[in-house]
Order: structure tokens, then C-alpha cells, then sequence
């Protein structure tokens, strides 16, 4: 073993390799093996979930200056106001909602969890419309208002201006439920699925391309852990959960035939 | 009087001399005193720091001259370097509108009062803080500002986004309007849209083959639209559902989703009048991660089954993961989602996909409730409106007018 590998980047990189084997097993058929891979990993990132919630948002943003708030005295120095004062009592109200929303354990008061979803729906679509406007409307708007021709405009920018004109109102007139797609309404909202489609093709191949990249960057990895210094992680994991798959896959074809 | 006047050449001589001397000192550097120099609240933000503003000078403005910035608790003292800037920008439409004057004037934003320019633990500002302005070569200061202060606070009204009030008010009278046209004529014109006839298709032949129907929200918490859109069309599929008496079964990675969605399967089910046959445990959270989330659903596809699979929301990276392996367990396959990017994946594998708006336009189509279609059909007539102004917005930024294109700006 290298110096510069240590134990427990040998366990980690043999703790990887099994993963990647055990999920990629899913390409062959579901089995026992990928269901042990995916258990782990879903109970893992749902605990991880947890006690990331916990060290960002309810221990600090909540539990902690609400705890500071009840309990600091008020001779407080000016400076450290901001975050050790009576304010922060308002945290009370989210702490609330945080509680009535644990009453779903419950058959008799789940009725309660209804106030903190309420309050979610409407806060989160009020502070949603907004943004929305802003990023979906204005911002979009904005760049297609272009001058078709002028005196610093060259014939590539009216080229441009011209296609992103009709493009934008050929997409939104095919999103036009009010009218039915006949005649001249037809024929342009035909141009706009032709946008459409030439946009959606640009971002298929670039996506691909992006996952192709990844798939190379596991694949060389798996190279990598192959070596020796890791002991030959990917050659001997490799051969041990083939042989579990093949195993699992014998077992329950003699328990279907004995069925 | 004659007397009088080698006094008064030797005065006069003496004063020519000062100016002289003066003159050399503001010829050799070329600078001038700050001018205009103000502090005030910084307009539309939350509080918190303290806008500065002085007039740009021809003489001053030049990159190897920088301003230095004091700040002091009291009008005389002591004083604390804050800052140096150089090259500073004049124009911040979100502060000060989008006049052509604003170039006229220099800006400086403080949010922390330092001991010294050094200071790696600058405290808030809390009470009201004095400022003057310097103006340096480099080395010394040559000519300070007057001293003037200001203190932050909180604005209620952020005027810079007046315009986004202004059509959100419009935009909401023109739905009202038409749903109480939808009203008075419940019978409005809506266009076939054949992903959301397929969703029927869907639950009959889910219900012919005894195999539930898999639901999913996408992979956005409750903030997002498209996921609010999920949830109402899951309202509407849910009651056809309880309806066929067949099953259906959300796995969410967002636990408020998760409760949303709970709840709305229960009022559906009630509506359907089959209270009896709501399960709760079918609309379940897995994780939020996105990837085990994305492993957790598709083992779900291959162990039960489903007849249909119906992804609706926004999705991301994971969406080709489920979509092909709903392909492969053979499960009719409908798609809604307004991620551009996930779209031709969708495309590709799914039987019918809902394309943007059309996932926003699903829920009025399915219920043909007033209140959805008079809404669709102000979001008809607001698109209209838009096509309108962007080919008048283009004819009139052609004509030199940029008012159109300034009023939709955001910042």
C-alpha cells in the first residue's frame, strides 16, 4: 500500500466499488443484491437528511437563538444585539407550526398539521408569483424587445432579432388553449413545435454528452480500484457479486420450481 | 496715499504669491474635493446598510485615484477608515430608476463599521454613523468632503419592483374577469390536449389489470409551481381513481409534499364519496436525495408493477432513470413537466407528455371547474397582451423608444 493511501481510504474506496456493483446489478434484472445496494443508500441519505436538518437549519436557525432569546439577560452588549435578544422570540411561531405539523402521528388531532400546510401553500405561492413574473416574464421579455435594425445593429443581430421574435410568438401561441389548432393558427403553432423540438434536441445531445462523461469518470474510477494499491477492489468485488447474483438467481429458480 | 501703496503692492505681491503657490499644488495634482457628498438609507432592501453618494468630477475620475471613506459613532470623531474604491460605478437602476443623470453620480454601499481598513471583524451597523469623504493620490489625503450621516432600516415597499406589482394586479383582474365569465358560461372552449384524454385511458387499463398507478410530483418542494401544479392535477386523477376503485401510490421525496399530497388524496377520495378505500400509506416519503430517491422508484416499478406511471412536476437529472424503466416494465407512461432540459428524455420514453404549460393548463382541463378554465383563459388572453407588446416593444426600440423595454426590466 502506498504511503499516501491510508486504511481508511482503502475501506472507502472498497465501500464504493461494492455500491457501484450492487446498483449497476439493476442492469441485469432486478435481484436481492441491488435491493440490499438501493435499502442502504435510500436509509443512509434519509438519515444523513435528518442530521443535516438538524446541524443547519433546527439547531441553529431555531432551537439555539430561541434558547438565547429566553434565557440572555438584557444588559447585553450593543453589539452582540442582533443575535442574543428578546427579537428572536418571533421564532416561537415557526416552532409552533414545526409542532402542529408532528400531529399527523395522530388520528385525533392530524387536523392540526392542516394550519402549517396552509400556511405553507400560501406563503410559498405568494413569495413564488413574484419571482416567477420576474424570471419567466420580464427577464425573458426584456431581450427579445430588440431594435431590428439602427445604426450599431449589424444584418447578423436583425437575423437574430427576427428569429427570436417569431420564434417566441410561434411557442406562445401554441400554448394557446383557448383557440383550436386550425388553419393559419395551426400552421404557427407548428412553427412553434418546431422550435421546440430543435431546442429540446440541442439540450438531449448535451445532456447525453454530460452523462457519457460521468458514466467514463465511474468507469475509470473502477480502473483506478482495480490496482493494486487498493488491493483489487473492482476485480475481486466484481467476481463476488456476480457469484451472489448468480447464487440469489439459482435459489429462487428451485423455489419457484418447488412452488 | 502715496505712502500707503508699497504697503498695499507688498500685500497685493504677497497674495498673488499664496495663490501662485496654491495654484502649483492643485496643477501638479489635479483634484478636487469631493462634491456633493451625502449618506442615506439604502433604498428598497432589508435594512442593514447605508448608501453613499457623491457627484462625479472629471478631475478626480481616473483609476489611480482612490476616495477613502471614514466613518465615526459621533458628528466629531473619532474617525475610522472604512474603505478605499476606486473606478466606482455610478448606476444602480434598483436605488436610483434608470434616469441618464445617474451616471452623473458616484455610489458607495456600507454594511459594517470597521476600527481600521484592516479590520477582519467588522460589527453592523446599528445606530446612527457619521461619514466624510477623502479624495487621495495614493499616499495623502487631499481634500475631505463634509460630514454627513444616516442610518439604516428596513423598507416594507420595494420600489424597484413596482412594475411586477403593477402586472401581477392586472393579471389578477383579468382572471377574476374570466372566471366569472366561466361562471355565467361554464361551457368555455378549452383545446384537446391528448396527454391529459390519455390520463383516463390510463386508469382504465390500470384498473382492467389490477395493478395500481404510480404517481409521482417530481423532485421540487412545495415552493415550486410546478409542483403545486402536480399536486392539483393529483387531486383530479386521485378522484377517477377512487372512482374505478383502482389504487394509486405517490412516493415523494419532499415531506411537506408528501403531507400536501396526503391531503388532497383524502379530499378527492371524499369527493368520490369512497372515504373507505383512502389509504394512507400509498402516499409515502423515501428520500431526499435525489439519486436514492430515483433507485428507491424505479425498484418500486419493477416489484409492483404498475400499469401506469404518470410524472408530473420538475424534475432533473433522474427523470431518463424512471422514465426508462417505466418503459421497460411495459407501464403506459404520461409526463408533465416545464424543465426544459428534461423534456426530450420525457419525449423519448413517455407515451404522452405534457409540454410547460400545458402540466399549468391540466388541472382546468381535467375538472372543467370555472374557477380553473376563467383562470386559463386570463393566462389565454395575458399571453395575447404579451405578444402584443413584444411586437410593439421591438417596433419602437427599432424607433429609438426604450420605454417599453425599460418597463419590463427587473432588478
Amino acid at each position: 500500500m502506498p504511503e499516501s493511501i491510508t486504511t481508511m481510504q482503502i475501506i472507502e474506496t472498497w465501500l464504493a466499488v461494492g455500491f457501484t456493483l450492487m446498483i449497476y446489478t439493476f442492469l441485469y434484472k432486478d435481484n436481492p443484491i441491488f435491493k440490499l445496494g438501493e435499502y442502504i443508500y435510500v436509509g443512509l441519505t434519509a438519515g444523513y437528511a435528518v442530521c443535516y436538518a438538524w446541524f443547519t437549519v433546527i439547531w441553529p436557525d431555531l432551537i439555539y437563538p430561541l434558547y438565547r432569546a429566553l434565557t440572555v439577560s438584557f444588559h447585553i452588549k450593543q453589539w452582540e444585539k442582533p443575535l442574543e435578544s428578546h427579537e428572536n422570540l418571533w421564532l416561537i411561531i415557526p416552532l409552533v407550526l414545526g409542532i402542529l405539523m408532528l400531529t399527523r402521528f395522530s388520528s385525533k388531532f392530524n387536523w392540526l398539521s392542516r394550519y402549517t400546510l396552509a400556511f405553507i401553500m400560501g406563503s410559498v405561492s405568494g413569495m413564488s408569483i413574484p419571482l416567477v413574473v420576474s424570471a419567466n416574464i420580464f427577464k425573458q421579455m426584456v431581450p427579445t424587445l430588440n431594435p431590428f435594425w439602427g445604426p450599431e445593429v449589424t444584418i447578423f443581430q436583425t437575423i437574430n432579432t427576427c428569429l427570436i421574435l417569431v420564434g417566441v410568438i410561434a411557442v406562445l401561441i401554441y400554448f394557446f388553449f383557448s383557440v383550436e389548432h386550425k388553419g393559419a393558427v395551426n400552421k404557427v403553432a407548428r412553427l412553434g413545435i418546431f422550435y421546440m423540438m430543435v431546442s429540446f434536441g440541442a439540450a438531449f445531445g448535451y445532456t447525453v454528452m454530460a452523462r457519457e462523461s460521468l458514466v467514463i469518470g465511474r468507469v475509470t474510477k473502477l480502473i483506478k480500484w482495480a490496482s493494486p494499491d487498493y488491493y483489487y477492489a473492482t476485480i475481486i468485488l466484481l467476481f463476488i457479486i456476480i457469484g451472489l447474483v448468480v447464487l440469489t438467481e439459482l435459489f429462487s429458480s428451485r423455489g419457484e420450481r418447488t412452488e | 496715499m502715496n505712502k500707503m501703496m508699497p504697503w498695499f503692492r507688498i500685500l497685493f505681491l504677497g497674495l498673488i504669491s499664496l495663490l501662485g503657490f496654491n495654484n502649483d499644488i492643485f496643477a501638479q495634482n489635479t483634484l478636487v474635493s469631493p462634491q456633493d457628498f451625502t449618506a442615506f438609507d439604502t433604498p428598497n432592501d432589508a435594512g442593514g446598510s447605508v448608501s453613499l453618494t457623491w457627484r462625479v468630477v472629471p478631475e478626480n475620475n481616473k483609476p489611480e485615484v482612490p476616495y477613502l471613506i471614514l466613518a465615526a459613532t459621533a458628528p466629531d470623531g473619532p474617525w475610522f477608515e472604512q474603505t478605499t474604491l476606486v473606478n466606482l460605478k455610478s448606476d444602480y437602476p434598483q436605488y436610483f430608476g434608470l434616469s441618464a443623470s445617474n451616471k452623473l453620480w458616484s455610489y458607495c454601499e456600507i454594511t459594517d463599521f470597521k476600527q481600521s481598513l484592516t479590520d477582519d471583524n467588522p460589527k453592523p451597523i446599528t445606530a446612527t454613523t457619521y461619514f466624510k469623504l477623502a479624495v487621495t493620490d495614493g499616499s495623502k489625503t487631499l481634500g475631505f468632503s463634509s460630514v454627513v450621516s444616516a442610518m439604516h432600516q428596513g423598507n416594507w415597499f420595494d420600489a424597484s419592483k413596482i412594475n411586477i406589482l403593477i402586472f401581477v394586479v392586472i393579471f389578477s383582474f383579468v382572471i377574476m374577469f374570466f372566471i366569472s365569465l366561466a361562471r355565467k358560461n361554464p361551457d368555455l372552449f378549452i383545446r384537446r390536449i391528448p396527454g391529459l384524454d390519455a390520463i383516463e385511458e390510463a386508469i382504465g387499463r390500470a384498473t382492467e389489470m389490477g395493478k395500481p398507478i404510480l404517481y409521482l410530483n417530481g423532485l421540487d418542494g412545495m415552493g415550486s409551481l410546478s409542483t403545486i401544479a402536480a399536486t392539483s392535477i393529483l387531486g383530479k386523477v386521485a378522484r377517477k381513481v377512487a372512482n374505478y376503485d383502482s389504487q394509486i401510490k405517490v412516493p415523494c421525496r419532499d415531506p411537506i409534499v408528501m403531507s400536501v399530497c396526503q391531503e388532497v388524496v383524502r379530499e378527492a377520495y371524499l369527493e368520490a364519496g369512497r372515504p373507505d378505500a383512502y389509504n394512507q400509506d400509498n402516499i409515502f416519503f423515501i428520500t431526499d436525495d435525489q439519486f436514492a430517491y430515483a433507485a428507491a422508484v424505479d425498484g418500486l416499478m419493477v416489484r409492483h408493477k404498475p400499469a401506469a406511471n404518470l410524472y408530473m412536476g420538475y424534475y432533473y437529472a433522474e427523470s431518463l432513470l424512471l422514465a426508462e424503466t417505466g418503459a421497460a416494465i411495459g407501464a403506459i407512461q404520461i409526463a408533465g413537466t416545464d424543465s426544459i432540459t428534461q423534456l426530450p428524455f420525457f419525449i423519448t420514453t413517455c407515451d404522452y407528455t405534457l409540454m410547460g404549460e400545458e402540466l399549468y393548463a391540466a388541472s382546468a382541463y381535467l375538472s372543467r371547474e370555472p374557477l380553473q378554465t376563467g383562470s386559463l383563459k386570463g393566462q389565454d388572453f395575458t399571453k395575447g397582451l404579451i405578444i402584443l407588446i413584444l411586437i410593439l416593444g421591438s417596433l419602437a426600440s427599432t424607433a429609438g423608444i426604450t420605454f417599453l423595454v425599460n418597463l419590463f426590466k427587473t432588478f
